[in-house]
């Protein structure tokens, strides 16, 4: 399903991205981990297409198309979804109004029909209440005001709305206590599926005892320095990424 | 940035003024004695001052210079317009009354004014004067001798025509009252001086609603004065879209004062003109009175707006609360100057002030000048400014979850204006406002990349 080749990108001059290679196949759930400052955030929005970050070699192939091509509302309307670390903020918009943007967007994009009012909010009511969320949150503006637990909370309902075909998930555990933690961890796992791939970034395998991954890469100065299975995760908890970033270089 | 010409007076074009010499002169209705002499003691103001310069304080960011380039038609003869060629009524409803100005004359032909509440008049100042109201006279006088600038000399040197709305005391219209002014071209671009009146009695309530719009693409020039007496307790609602041709050069200027208890809210979205100034200034005289002056505007291409205001807390316990939101594109230019005085005596007081302004493009262009002399001790003042971009993270996040860039874009504008918007007292006219918005995000060139 993604395809990531030989990936070199930089930020305002400065490369971070130094060769990644990596391939999530449909259906499957990879992790990404490192310390802070390799790379981790910088791969996720070269994938979902932030400006800023140049890409100076390699190539990104999604659903055998070059995803590097594409704008960022293109990107998702072929199936990505970035779940972000830091949440943002938009005074004056609705998460209702979001949403409906949002799915309205994607179902343009793909030339499908558009919902009308009452299929949407049947829609959202109803993602959200296995999320936990009050109609309240829907009316709020979108993450203002809102706990961290919240922001992530509100993030997997975004992602359980607009069901993407990919979802990248940067650092979604950071700032949940852990029933926050297993509330977002219950709502990515209702989310895994045959057709569904995903890549789950975290500094810490604490999310992975709940969102169990079917491949886990280390990534260090910019490259995937080892794969391997879930266990690695545990082994990286005991080790420390010292010595797998002494290894890499 | 625009050249700034130097005047000194009329005379530095001395053709311009040429009409205006002649003095009112369409004959439509008889003056009283009392009048002629009026006009002419403020012609005479107004040749003295000549037009507002930029060496002025209250009009250092906006200047009037084009106006003395062109060649006005200073009594224009009442213009055909056609009843179905007017933008429909602001709340579509049949029962909706609506007064039609055009050119700055009421045309009663054009306008629909049902049965009003007992007592109260809406009518023509022509048609007041002519009838010897004597309320309109009492206030007419009094405010006219006032030396308040130039242009609102030049207004009154000729007071012939406008809008009058009296509502007595105890009396709530329910009904908005909308008045509709039409500018419109002809040979000449006209210039028109419309003096509008709002008496509200004792614990009155009413509505106004003003829609100033342009059925022409060439430019005009209007000078409208409005003046507001609103008695103990009355609540005036004052809703203005100014939406003029883009050629067009408006400036009003709206004189309340307030007596005790009373409220005076006030809305402007500046959508038109060439060059716009709308100048309110509040007296709270009675204590316990309170205003609010909230505006919205969408300029772009060259357009230049202003937005002054005054407030005078001349009594105890009054409140002022202000917000002004807008949104500037191509090389526009827009002015927010706030002025809050607090009297000696005046304690209690409180008087808020924010403006914020988003800038789309790099040439646009937004002053901001707070002003806060403040005499007495027990008071809470407080004023704010911000102008910047659109939110870089807010459009990524949105274009993110696959809501195309032009569509975000107009999201946010309208998030941005929502807050101002929001502030709209009158429920019926959230949605024509946000049509505008809409309309004005659709109409707006796109950035070349």
């Amino acid at each position: 399903m993604l395809e990531i080749k030989n990936l070199h990108a930089s930020v305002g001059g400065k490369p971070i991205l130094n060769g990644v290679d990596l391939a999530v196949a449909p259906g499957e759930v990879h992790a990404v981990m490192g310390p802070n400052g390799s790379g981790k955030s910088t791969l996720s929005y070269v994938l979902s297409g932030r400006d800023g970050y140049e890409v100076s070699d390699g190539s990104v192939l999604f659903k055998g198309g070059n995803l590097l091509d594409l704008d960022p509302e293109e990107r998702a309307a072929a199936g990505l979804f970035l779940a972000f670390q830091y949440p943002v903020e938009i005074p004056g918009v609705t998460n209702m109004t979001f949403l409906k943007h949002a799915l309205n967007g994607l179902k343009v994009q793909r030339g499908e029909e558009e919902l009308d009012a009452m299929q949407f909010l049947k829609l959202v009511r109803q993602k959200a209440k296995a999320l936990g969320m009050s109609d309240d949150m829907l009316k709020r503006a979108v993450n203002v005001g809102f706990s961290g637990g919240e922001k992530k909370r509100n993030e997997i309902l975004q992602m359980a709305v607009l069901e993407p075909a990919f979802a990248v998930l940067d650092e979604t555990d950071s700032g949940l206590d852990i029933d926050a933690l297993k509330i977002v961890a219950d709502g990515v796992n209702a989310l895994r599926g045959p057709a569904r791939s995903m890549l789950v970034i975290t500094h810490y395998q604490r999310l992975l005892d709940y969102i169990v991954p079917d491949r886990v890469h280390v990534l260090a100065g910019g490259r995937i320095v080892t794969s391997g299975g879930k266990e690695l995760a545990l082994q990286l908890e005991d080790e420390g990424y010292g010595a797998f970033a002494a290894r890499a270089a | 940035m625009a050249t700034l010409v130097p005047i000194d007076g009329p005379a530095a074009n001395p053709d311009w003024l040429s009409g205006w010499r002649a003095g009112p002169g369409n004959g439509t209705a008889a003056a009283p004695d009392w009048l002629p002499p009026v006009r002419a003691e403020a012609a005479g103001r107004f040749a003295a001052r000549g037009l507002p310069n930029r060496r002025i304080e209250d009009w250092r960011y906006t200047n009037l210079a084009q106006l003395t380039g062109l060649e006005l038609d200073w009594a224009p003869a009442p213009a055909e317009v056609a009843k179905e060629s007017l933008p429909a009524l602001v709340f579509g409803r049949e029962a909706d009354c609506r007064l039609v100005l055009v050119n700055g004359q009421v045309r009663p032909a054009l306008s629909a004014v049902p049965a009003l509440p007992e007592g109260t008049i809406l009518t023509s100042l022509a048609e007041a004067l002519a009838t010897g109201h004597p309320g309109v006279a009492d206030l007419l006088r009094e405010r006219v001798t006032v030396d308040d600038g130039a242009l609102k000399a030049l207004n009154d040197s000729w007071l012939e025509d406008g809008y009058v709305l009296i509502v007595p005391e105890d009396v709530t219209v329910d009904l908005p009252i909308e008045i509709l002014s039409v500018g419109t071209g002809g040979a000449l671009p006209p210039a028109y001086q419309p003096r509008n009146l709002i008496i509200a009695g004792a614990r009155s309530r009413v509505t106004v609603v003003e829609h100033h719009v342009g059925l022409c693409i060439g430019g005009y020039f209007a000078n409208v004065v409005t003046d507001v007496a609103a008695g103990p307790e009355a609540i005036v609602r004052h809703c203005k879209v100014q939406d003029e041709s883009k050629e067009a050069i408006h400036v009003a200027l709206l004189d309340a004062t307030l007596g005790r208890d009373a409220m005076f809210d006030s809305f402007c979205f500046t959508l038109g003109g060439r060059i716009s100034r709308n100048e309110l200034r509040v007296s709270l005289d009675g204590p316990g009175a309170h205003c609010r002056l909230n505006g919205a505007y969408l300029v772009g291409g060259h357009q230049h707006c202003d937005h002054t205001t005054a407030v005078d807390h001349a009594a105890p316990e009054t409140h002022s609360d202000q917000l002004y939101k807008g949104v500037l594109d191509g090389r526009a230019r827009a002015v927010f100057q706030g002025k809050v005085v607090v009297r000696q005596d005046a304690q209690q007081v409180e008087g808020h002030q924010m403006s914020r302004a988003l800038l789309l493009s790099e040439t646009s262009e937004v002053n901001t000048k707070p002003e806060l002399f403040i005499h007495a001790d027990d008071v809470q003042c407080s004023h704010g400014a911000t102008a910047g971009d659109l939110d870089a993270e807010a459009l990524f996040y949105l274009r993110s979850r696959g809501v195309p860039e032009g569509q975000a874009r107009q999201l946010l504008v309208e998030a941005f204006l929502n807050e101002a918007i929001d502030a709209v007292a009158l429920a019926g006219m959230r949605l024509p406002l946000e049509q505008n918005v809409a309309r004005w995000m659709g109409e707006r060139p796109q950035p070349t990349p």
